[in-house]
């Protein structure tokens, strides 16, 4: 089966409605056409240069520049920076610059250095060599020089340049077979067609003199979509017109295969490629995290400006009086006296700012980009979420949501694939209600020659003889599957035996590999596809030969795929194969009723099940068909549309052949994964395609369904009897007397909600009275927030991505989380808060598009349970204690200036100011963020309940963060009156000098703030002490390395006469600091003061009001471990560990 | 049968704009190491802050702050400390006519004597000080106006003063030492003496050096070398506006304490932090014989040369006689706030005692249960 048409779904909701705005013309070998053709406008193409780099060598420094000056935070420091150039300000401008400068060097290296990489690969691309046919001869030119009407020549394995339109290939039916694999890593082989007048110019020089001109589309980004229409002129002779489609249009980064070698002309050159416009990156998705942060930031930009004003506004209230502003001892400059006052007014405004701006610290973004990004390698590493049978392990494609995997509250899950394996397996087949299985089932492994067919219920007929035949005939004919006789084949593959040396089957869909499978066991071999025929070999050994006249495609919306063939007796016949509710509605003759119990009873058990269905057709309703199909394929304008009707008119009056049942088999662990999911609290939904039956099983069998639970059924077969509203307020009305009365009693009814995707469009789409239709949601969206599971089945791709964005935009805004394996999944994991991509057998489009991807359904377990719930409190944490490390960095500042006349003064030297945020306090708090386990990864596996206590961003509510700010607020009050009242006493001196002793020395305002810096340093790294979990050697290391590096940075700063500085004003003060004894008591009791709350408020909630986290964590024995064990620091033995 | 399946992608070759973000991808290949540290598996130390492991803590840090804290609230209580105010605000102060009358031109130094008594005795080394009200030595545009190349008797420094110093930098000539805080050096004389019971005064000796500390005046303070006269060494520059002599004469008799490093000039350039502050005068040592006390009781009296105006900014001048102890000068604030934090976590403790009892054991129980 094809899955175009879901991918037309897709792209087109994705990049919105292309519209067919204007049309590029191509002529072939740069050809005028005749002077009678009608006038083209001649159009100007880009060559075929590929150019992914963003920057070349003299723009790089300028343009990465504005790049990174963009971003709000990195252009708010530039200000600061400028700001302190311009104007006198209390801090040198090396304080904010510096880490600026850093921030921005790196970041432009690292880009630069990828840029450089895009660069050399772009460079290998446009000069790989393309063979181009020129005045009848082939030549070798540089890819890059391709232009538009140049005819190419391609031969086999080599990758297509451009996006080239197929002329005529080696293969004399004009085919030939291609792999998108780079595309969208399908890894089977395509078939694109010539169109049939040009496919006999096979050589450069018939090539040459071919005459024609294309008129198509200008580009867009849709790979499967293409609309054109090539005129070939003829001596004397009328232009031909012939219409072309996808399937003329060979895509840049596909790869020929199996084909010796093609002609085709360039469509789409360099950046107009679908290939480079498909690699326009898509949208940016931000985490709940990032949003609080930006919150945050700015309620502290707030308290910024606010300083600064009422600084400045109590500076001027202050300085009213001349002997204030300027007493004798302290005069001004004559250039500052003579300014106005409004400006000195708002230079002194600016001047706060920038004192006080390190509230908003560089270093916090770096923090949080380098957290996110090393943080998400301990995914890739986990090994367990590596899959031993695919090789491979879980993958981050981007890793700015790392946290939002903790706060997941909807699960979106795709059933085939994702919650089952996807590999599909033939059980049985019914003809007429006649079962035949297969003996030996295999799994896909070589079987033994010998294959049966055993008869459940035999009663030997002519007719039934007839119909029997007919049916292994229409599942050997109607697919898409390809034969490949070679070992190096990828995707789904099959060992058979022909006898020969192996082949396989392959094909986009595991389905119809296994049905041509299990006709093979049952005795119909499929051998090739050969010259527009079919070859089967039969239970008698003999070959069959069937032309293939045309294949209606499968999609999403008819649900079934037709194939018109011609047998060898010349008999027209047209084979169909669907999901039952859409062969049934058109069957006309057979027998109904036993085939239709038959595949309900299947459903019911999980199966997959298909119905076939066949038309004979006279040679003039062939005809009929023909002409309809080319008509519609000839449109250039809503092709898709008329092929659709046309279908719809063909695919009728069938005489019902029989049904078949393939098992999907659930995923390893999928029932665990999905109740442990619901017991985090996460609420489940399965968006399938899938009919109920199969699906309603499927969730049974998963246990997201239990027998306890209500089913409500929210089907077309209700609202066929009822109307929706009724059924809706049924349902409500069922649900809400159900919540009232669980206030009473303890055993709650769950509910399990199964809706179809037709009743779905009926609830969402906006009906004529605008009140009616947000009600119907409205409804909706209360009758399954009180479900405990949701299953939607017979879904559209379009529709699973609108009930993800429903629930998104429902009132309580909760993240989403769609995981699917398939390109029919892509629409809901890019909609979806975090989109998982299980890299599954459907190729790897889900999982390209995907901000993770994982190889098995229940790696989603540990992805959320475990990495989720970690990263959302590591991250919190992170945020938090920035912001709180920084009010009680700044906020004694502020203070400062109530007691130095409002005058900028600053508390701290300028070299504590610079490194205070980049190195005394930063690597504590990153290694916390990247290695905090504050409980034992086994115990979040076994207690799901966990994840309850971070969710719905609890740790970053505004409460918290008022606790946090309040806490800073407390400790720099602290700091600053405790620093003063020693001070204020005017006794705090040093008992002595270094040398002599018993003096007293006197200590000045840098001893002050370097007092209150000790302190603050030694209290936030105390602090986060306090709240670290997980003590392994690297916290240790580096929470007392900080320490350590901060007191020896001291005393070297102060201890020597620093040549390149204009002053000296630190000179000693440290060492003269330590050297006086109340200057250690003090320091030790303010640290004791400023942590004690926050021990007492820690404390008192564990013992008081346990959350089940803290619960779970006492309930392990904590301190027995040893100390001397956390040094061993190749300690294999991880018991201790947990 | 799958693993090499999916390589194929990436040999395929150019992903132009596919080295986004997150780069972990590239590394998903290989099956990941099972290191301790990548399994995120570190053998680790898990403390839990619980009211069983906090009790002791509180009552281990009250039972260690109590006793430091009444330890250091009994050395400050045994400080002696005396204070007075020679400003000169009220009519019936000495110093009144001094402070009314005051003028920087005015050659003729102003001088007033102001009486006191001492109730207790001073044993040991006692230290002078003076003390400044409002006076914002920590002001912005004060504390950077300085010169520290030049205080540290760099030659360029001393013919060009940096521009930190303006207004102060230059009258005709560069003025040595620059800036503010020099500008403004407390020159208010000090004496002292004590008036025996039979009324004859003795002068108390005052030991003006090593009142500042050894770094500043060995190294950050030093005159422009070169000469041993001075007088010769700070030619070309003029002293600063509000001095009455040049830095080469702040102590004539003693070279070790001339010029820029000068004791008096070095305790008044390190800025105060607080616009109260007190500033090291002098040292009265301790009699020789240790049988009198430094100060014995008694009626002094206090000779000030009255030069530094304070009134235009409502400052207050002061003087102050302190012993120490090992601590340093008199606060009670230490030994106070360690009682008080002492204290409060002993009451904690025994808070968070009851409450561990009350209520872990319930959820001990709970948890069984559960």
């Amino acid at each position: 089966m094809d899955f175009s048409v879901l991918r037309n779904l897709i792209s087109r909701y994705c990049a919105g409605e292309e519209y067919w705005v204007d049309s590029r013309t191509v002529y072939i070998g740069h050809k005028e056409p005749p002077p009678a053709a009608e006038a083209y406008i001649p159009q100007r193409y880009p060559d075929n240069r590929i150019v992914s780099s963003k920057y070349t060598l003299w723009n790089f420094i300028p343009k990465n520049l504005f790049e990174q000056f963009r971003r709000i935070a990195n252009f708010y420091f530039l200000l600061i920076f400028l700001v302190q150039l311009i104007i006198d300000t209390p801090t040198s401008p090396v304080t904010s610059g510096l880490p600026l400068f850093f921030v921005i060097t790196v970041t432009a290296i690292k880009q630069g250095y990828e840029d450089w990489l895009r660069h050399k690969a772009d460079c290998s691309i446009n000069e790989c060599p393309v063979d181009m046919v020129q005045q009848g001869t082939v030549v070798r030119t540089q890819s890059s020089k391709l232009r538009v009407g140049d005819v190419v020549m391609v031969r086999e394995d080599e990758t297509f340049p451009c996006d080239l339109l197929l002329l005529s290939s080696s293969h004399d039916d004009g085919t030939c077979y291609v792999t998108t694999t780079s595309l969208d890593g399908e890894s089977s082989h395509k078939t694109y067609y010539a169109v049939p007048d040009t496919m006999d110019f096979k050589t450069e020089q018939k090539v040459d003199s071919l005459h024609a001109t294309i008129e198509c589309e200008q580009p867009q980004p849709d790979l499967y979509k293409f609309v054109g229409r090539i005129n070939i002129y003829k001596e004397r002779e009328d232009p031909i017109a012939r219409s072309l489609g996808a399937e003329n249009l060979l895509l840049r980064g596909a790869t020929l295969k199996n084909t010796e070698h093609i002609y085709a002309v360039a469509i789409y050159t360099g950046m107009d490629t679908k290939m480079a416009l498909n690699y326009q990156s898509k949208s940016q998705k931000r985490s709940a995290v990032e949003k609080s942060m930006n919150a945050f930031l700015i309620v502290y930009l707030c308290i910024l400006i606010s300083k600064a004003v009422i600084n400045t506004v109590l500076k001027y209230a202050w300085q009213w009086s001349v002997d204030r502003d300027e007493p004798w001892y302290n005069h001004r400059t004559e250039i500052d006296r003579e300014r106005h006052v409004v400006i000195r007014a708002f230079t002194d405004f600016l001047a706060f700012m920038v004192l006080f701006n390190y509230i908003i610290p560089v270093s916090m973004y770096v923090t949080v980009e380098m957290q996110k990004f090393l943080g998400s390698y301990f995914i890739a590493w986990d090994k367990d979420m590596y899959d031993e049978e695919l090789g491979v392990g879980a993958q981050v494609n981007t890793s700015d949501l790392n946290e939002e995997l903790g706060q997941v509250e909807y699960v979106f899950t795709d059933k085939t694939g994702t919650l089952t394996e996807n590999n599909m397996e033939f059980i049985e087949c019914c003809v007429d209600g006649h079962v035949y299985i297969p003996h030996a089932i295999c799994n896909g492994q070589i079987l033994s020659a010998a294959s049966s067919i055993d008869m459940i219920d035999s009663s030997p007929g002519g007719y039934r003889r007839e119909h029997e035949d007919l049916f292994f005939r229409a599942l050997c004919l109607c697919h898409t599957v390809q034969v490949k006789e070679e070992e190096t084949v990828d995707s789904i593959k099959r060992g058979i035996h022909l006898g020969k040396p192996t082949s396989f089957y392959i094909s986009s869909s595991p389905d119809e590999v296994a049905l041509v499978e299990g006709m093979k066991r049952l005795g119909y071999t499929y051998l090739r596809l050969k010259d527009s025929h079919m070859e089967i070999l039969n239970k008698d050994d003999e070959i069959e030969r069937f032309e293939l006249l045309h294949v209606l495609n499968f999609d999403s919306v008819r649900r079934r795929m037709s194939v018109i063939v011609k047998s060898s007796s010349g008999e027209y016949l047209l084979f169909c194969k669907g999901a039952d509710t859409s062969i049934f509605p058109r069957v006309v003759s057979g027998k109904v009723e036993q085939v239709r119990a038959r595949v309900e009873q299947n459903a019911v058990e999980g199966l997959r099940t298909l119905c076939v269905a066949y038309r004979s057709l006279s040679p003039v309703e062939y005809e009929e068909t023909c002409h309809q199909l080319d008509d519609a394929k000839l449109a250039l304008q809503d092709r898709e549309q008329r092929l659709a009707q046309a279908y719809d008119l063909i695919e009728r009056d069938f005489t019902l052949l029989g049904a078949t049942a393939v098992e999907d088999r659930l995923q390893e662990k999928a029932a665990d994964t999905i109740e442990s999911l619901q017991k985090a609290g996460m609420k489940v939904w399965v968006l399938t395609g899938d009919k109920m039956e199969t699906a309603a099983a499927t969730c049974y069998a998963s246990k997201l369904f239990r027998r306890s639970t209500q089913i409500l059924e929210l089907t077309k077969k209700r609202t066929e009897e009822q109307s929706l509203h009724d059924v809706l307020f049924d349902l409500s009305r069922t649900v809400l007397r159900q919540r009232t009365l669980s206030g009473l009693s303890v055993e709650c009814q769950d509910y399990g909600l199964i809706i179809d995707g037709a009743t779905l469009s009926a609830v969402l789409k906006p009906s004529p009275e605008s009140s009616g239709s947000g009600n119907y949601r409205e409804i909706f969206l209360e009758i399954s927030r009180n479900c405990s599971a949701v299953l939607c089945c017979r879904m559209a791709p379009l529709q699973k991505a609108q009930i993800v964005k429903l629930i998104k935009a429902s009132k309580e805004h909760p993240i989403t989380l769609a995981i699917g394996d398939g390109a029919n999944d892509v629409s809901m994991i890019l909609e979806a808060h975090v989109g998982i991509g299980i890299m599954g057998k459907e190729g790897r489009q889900a999982a390209r598009n995907s901000d993770y991807a994982i190889p098995k359904f229940k790696h989603l377990k540990k992805m959320l349970l475990v990495h989720g719930h970690l990263y959302y409190v590591r991250i919190a944490e992170l945020v938090q204690y920035f912001f709180y490390k920084n009010v009680c960095f700044i906020f004694p500042q502020f203070l400062y200036q109530f007691f130095c006349g409002f005058s900028q003064q600053p508390l701290y030297d300028t070299a504590y100011l610079t490194l205070y945020n980049i190195s005394f306090t930063s690597l504590p708090i990153l290694l916390y963020s990247l290695i905090e386990k504050h409980i034992s990864i086994e115990t979040l596996k076994r207690d799901p309940t966990l994840y309850r206590d971070v969710a719905k961003n609890s740790l970053l509510r505004w409460p918290v963060f008022l606790y946090w700010t309040c806490l800073g607020l407390f400790n720099a009050c602290i700091f600053f009156f405790g620093a003063y009242f020693l001070f204020d006493n005017t006794t705090f001196t040093s008992n002595g000098q270094l040398m002599t002793t018993n003096t007293q020395m006197m200590f000045g305002n840098w001893t002050f703030g370097t007092l209150v810096f000790t302190v603050l340093v030694f209290t936030v790294t105390l602090k986060l002490a306090l709240d670290t979990h997980h003590w392994t050697w690297i916290n240790h290391f580096v929470i007392w390395g900080s320490l350590l590096f901060y007191v020896i940075f001291s005393l070297l700063w102060g201890g020597i006469i620093w040549p390149f500085l204009n002053y000296q004003r630190m000179y000693y003060v440290f060492m003269q600091m330590l050297s006086s004894g109340p200057a250690w008591l003090g320091i030790i009791l303010l640290i004791t003061i400023s942590l004690l709350p926050d021990v007492v408020k820690k404390v008192l909630c564990r013992t008081l009001w346990p959350t089940a986290t803290e619960r779970a964590q006492s309930n392990r024995p904590c301190l027995t471990v040893e100390l001397s064990t956390i040094f061993v620091l190749t300690q294999s033995d991880n018991r201790l560990s947990f | 049968m799958m693993a090499p399946s999916y390589n194929a992608k990436e040999e395929d070759g150019h992903q132009p704009g596919a080295t986004g973000h997150g780069g972990a991808g590239t590394m998903t290949n290989k099956k990941p190491d099972n290191t301790a540290f990548k399994q995120q598996r570190l053998p680790a130390w898990q403390p839990i802050l619980t009211a069983g492991t906090v009790l002791p803590a509180f009552f281990v840090i009250g039972l260690i702050f109590i006793p430091i804290g009444v330890g250091l609230f009994v050395t400050s209580n045994n400080i002696k400390e005396f204070e007075i105010d020679y400003t000169g605000v009220d009519m019936s102060s000495p110093c009144y006519n001094c402070s009314q009358s005051y003028s920087w031109n005015n050659t003729q130094s102003c001088t007033c004597s102001v009486h006191f008594s001492l109730d207790q005795p001073f044993e040991s080394n006692v230290f002078m000080y003076y003390g400044l009200s409002n006076f914002y030595q920590n002001h912005r545009r004060y504390v950077k106006s300085r010169d520290d190349s030049q205080l540290n008797g760099d030659k360029t420094s001393l013919q060009s003063p940096s521009k930190e110093c303006e207004p102060y930098r230059s009258s005709d000539k560069p003025i040595a030492p620059c800036g503010a805080i020099a500008n403004s050096l407390f020159n208010d004389t000090l004496e002292l003496y004590y008036i025996d019971p039979n009324g004859s005064r003795t002068a108390i000796p005052l030991v003006k050096k090593g009142i500042a500390w050894w770094t500043d005046k060995h190294v950050k303070f030093r005159n422009p070398s070169g000469n041993n006269n001075l007088t010769v060494v700070f030619q070309g520059t003029s002293k600063p506006v509000n001095w009455r002599k040049p830095v080469f004469e702040l102590d004539p008799l003693d070279s070790d304490n001339n010029g820029f490093i000068n004791e008096d000039f070095i305790v008044w350039m390190r800025t105060a932090a607080l616009p109260t502050f007190r500033k090291l005068y002098c040292i009265i040592q301790k009699k020789p014989n240790n049988m009198t006390p430094t100060l014995p009781r008694g009626e002094y009296i206090l000779e000030v040369t009255y030069n530094y105006p304070v009134r235009s900014f409502d400052g207050r001048k002061r003087m102050i006689l302190s012993t120490i102890s090992w601590m340093g000068g008199k606060n009670p604030f230490l030994g106070i706030a360690y009682i008080t934090v002492g204290s409060v976590c002993f009451c904690l403790g025994l808070v968070l005692l009851s409450i561990h009892y009350r209520y872990g054991k319930r959820n001990n129980s709970a948890e069984i249960s559960s």
